[in-house]
């Protein structure tokens, strides 16, 4: 498919209905293509039973449809078996999933576990939750001024011996940055500790191939891959997703029940209890069929436009500073300022009035901000359908905003 | 009307009594977590009434000019009458319309002052569910 982004932008409702705004917001959650809205309001309206042990066809379709999305996503990110691929509601929980059944399973007092700077608040509070509950050391690795993590930092962590995971982000949130995750597998794993990529942000915008990485655990989630809210996914190695306690107990996720005890099912249902997001998964199939006409290598090429554009935009803003990169090809799909002087929220909120759609605050990603010295910025992020037309016009816009704010 | 309105910009570019007090009867600093505004508040309290304000902080054009705005008012109020202003007041202090995102900018020099006189009075503090609250009510 031809890569025309006014062709492109007619696939989405939302832009139709918003035709005065122009959204850079793409990194807190993406717009949706009709074919994801489509194949989610069919399923409601025309094929909704529940899926699993429904001994009619129209259940064995809904089953079809689950299942089909499994196999989906394994294929969009190289799993080997679709039984590595666990739904979730959200990558948080996917998070939480790693921590809570994996963590508490095999880490005990003492043990490290590694995270990195540019951490998005759910890959760090479930580690500090555990941490308060068993006694696990954490440990940080740092970045330099320009986003890029001190890998002397890990080296000198790994060396000491205890370390059992390291969790990294694939893409800050904040900055933009691509860590060099490959490298920090191969490390880690010479050390014996595994590695837990978070890959919200990443996942929309570089392929990513699990197997070539062998990294042990991954996850992602619907909705910032143009598709549905209420659905995320972890990745986990066969292997170790066999030594891991169920995580939420309920129906799915059981073998057997008796009056003294269960036995949990095999994964990937061992971790889906309850109910799952059947239409998530169908959007989240569409989502992925939508994206993957387009190839990798013209997806990155145009955002990587977009990010220069927007770099240039930005450094041509007096008092404007640009947390992390200097090179806008090390920040992909988004870029965090603030203003000397004017408080993120204002801005925001007057570009806003103007139609501008950014968001201002620390993210989710505190730590981050405290290493930059800053309580908050404000953050450009773009997705596939952005022009460098539309980050044009922000320059003008923040212009007159500061100049109204200015004391 | 606008949030940025004449007189809210006026009182953020020249905020009144920005400034600490020597000696205060009572200081106490809040803060918005979730985006990193501060204020510390200092009052001089003679006969269980406000005599003088002073105050410092950081953060947006609506928490500062909100605390200007509320230092501008507080002299010769009583103890009691000072802690029972209500959200309601501060939005008429604005006199601008504040949106649910704004609201706990809007409301933090309230929170402030409120949590001032507690302080000095050693009860509990209040916390933003309760004070959003009041503002529903």
């Amino acid at each position: 498919m031809a890569f025309d982004i006014p062709h492109m932008r007619r696939q989405f409702p939302f832009f139709a209905a918003n035709d005065s705004l122009i959204y850079l917001d793409s990194a807190a959650t993406a717009q949706k293509p009709e074919t994801v809205l489509a194949v989610m309001d069919d399923f409601y309206r025309k094929g909704n039973a529940n899926v699993h042990r429904g001994m009619y066809e129209l259940a064995e379709r809904a089953t079809a449809l689950y299942e089909g999305a499994r196999e989906a996503v394994r294929t969009f990110i190289r799993a080997r078996h679709s039984d590595e691929i666990i739904f979730t509601k959200s990558t948080t929980e996917s998070l939480n999933l790693v921590a809570k059944s994996w963590g508490k399973a095999h880490l005990r007092k003492g043990d490290v576990v590694v995270l990195s700077i540019l951490e998005h608040h759910s890959v760090i509070v479930p580690w500090l939750q555990l941490k308060e509950e068993t006694g696990i050391t954490i440990e940080w690795i740092d970045c330099d001024d320009e986003g890029r993590l001190i890998m002397n930092d890990l080296k000198k962590v790994l060396a000491g011996k205890n370390v059992k995971l390291v969790a990294v982000s694939g893409q800050s949130n904040v900055l933009g940055v691509r860590p060099l995750v490959s490298e920090i597998i191969k490390l880690a794993h010479q050390s014996g500790a595994l590695v837990c990529i978070d890959a919200t942000q990443l996942i929309a915008h570089h392929p990513v191939d699990v197997t070539e990485l062998d990294c042990d655990f991954l996850a992602f989630s619907g909705h910032k891959l143009y598709g549905p809210t209420g659905i995320g996914v972890l990745y986990a190695k066969r292997e170790i997703l066999k030594t891991m306690p169920p995580f939420l107990g309920g129906g799915s996720m059981i073998e057997e029940v008796r009056r003294d005890g269960f036995t949990p099912a095999d994964p990937p249902h061992r971790f889906e209890a309850g109910t799952p997001p059947i239409a998530e998964a169908a959007g989240l199939t569409a989502a992925i069929d939508w994206l993957v006409q387009f190839p990798w290598k013209e997806i990155e090429e145009h955002e990587k436009k977009l990010m220069r554009a927007a770099f240039e935009t930005l450094n041509g803003i007096e008092g404007l500073h640009i947390l992390g990169p200097k090179n806008p090809d090390e920040a992909s799909a988004c870029v965090s300022f603030v203003l000397k002087d004017t408080h993120p929220h204002d801005l925001a909120d007057i570009l806003g009035q103007e139609g501008f759609c950014l968001r201002a605050g620390h993210h989710c990603a505190e730590p981050l901000h405290k290493r930059f010295s800053v309580p908050a910025s404000l953050r450009l992020s773009v997705g596939i359908y952005n022009t460098e037309e539309e980050i044009h016009r922000l320059g003008p816009a923040l212009k007159r905003a500061i100049s109204l704010l200015k004391k | 009307m606008d949030l940025y309105a004449e007189n809210i910009l006026d009182h953020y570019r020249s905020p009144r009594g920005k400034k600490l007090l020597k000696k205060p009867t009572i200081e106490h600093e809040e803060v918005n977590a979730s985006c990193g505004d501060s204020l510390t508040l200092h009052l001089l309290i003679k006969e269980d009434t406000i005599e003088r304000v002073g105050w410092d902080g950081t953060g947006c054009a609506i928490s500062q000019a909100g605390m200007s705005l509320l230092t501008e008012e507080l002299p010769n109020t009583s103890v009691e009458k000072a802690a029972s202003l209500s959200p309601t007041f501060i939005r008429k202090l604005l006199g601008v319309p504040v949106s649910e995102r704004r609201l706990k900018c809007a409301l933090l020099p309230l929170l402030a002052l409120r949590n001032a006189l507690r302080t000095a009075k050693k009860q509990p503090l209040l916390t933003w569910p309760e004070l959003l609250e009041e503002d529903n009510a």
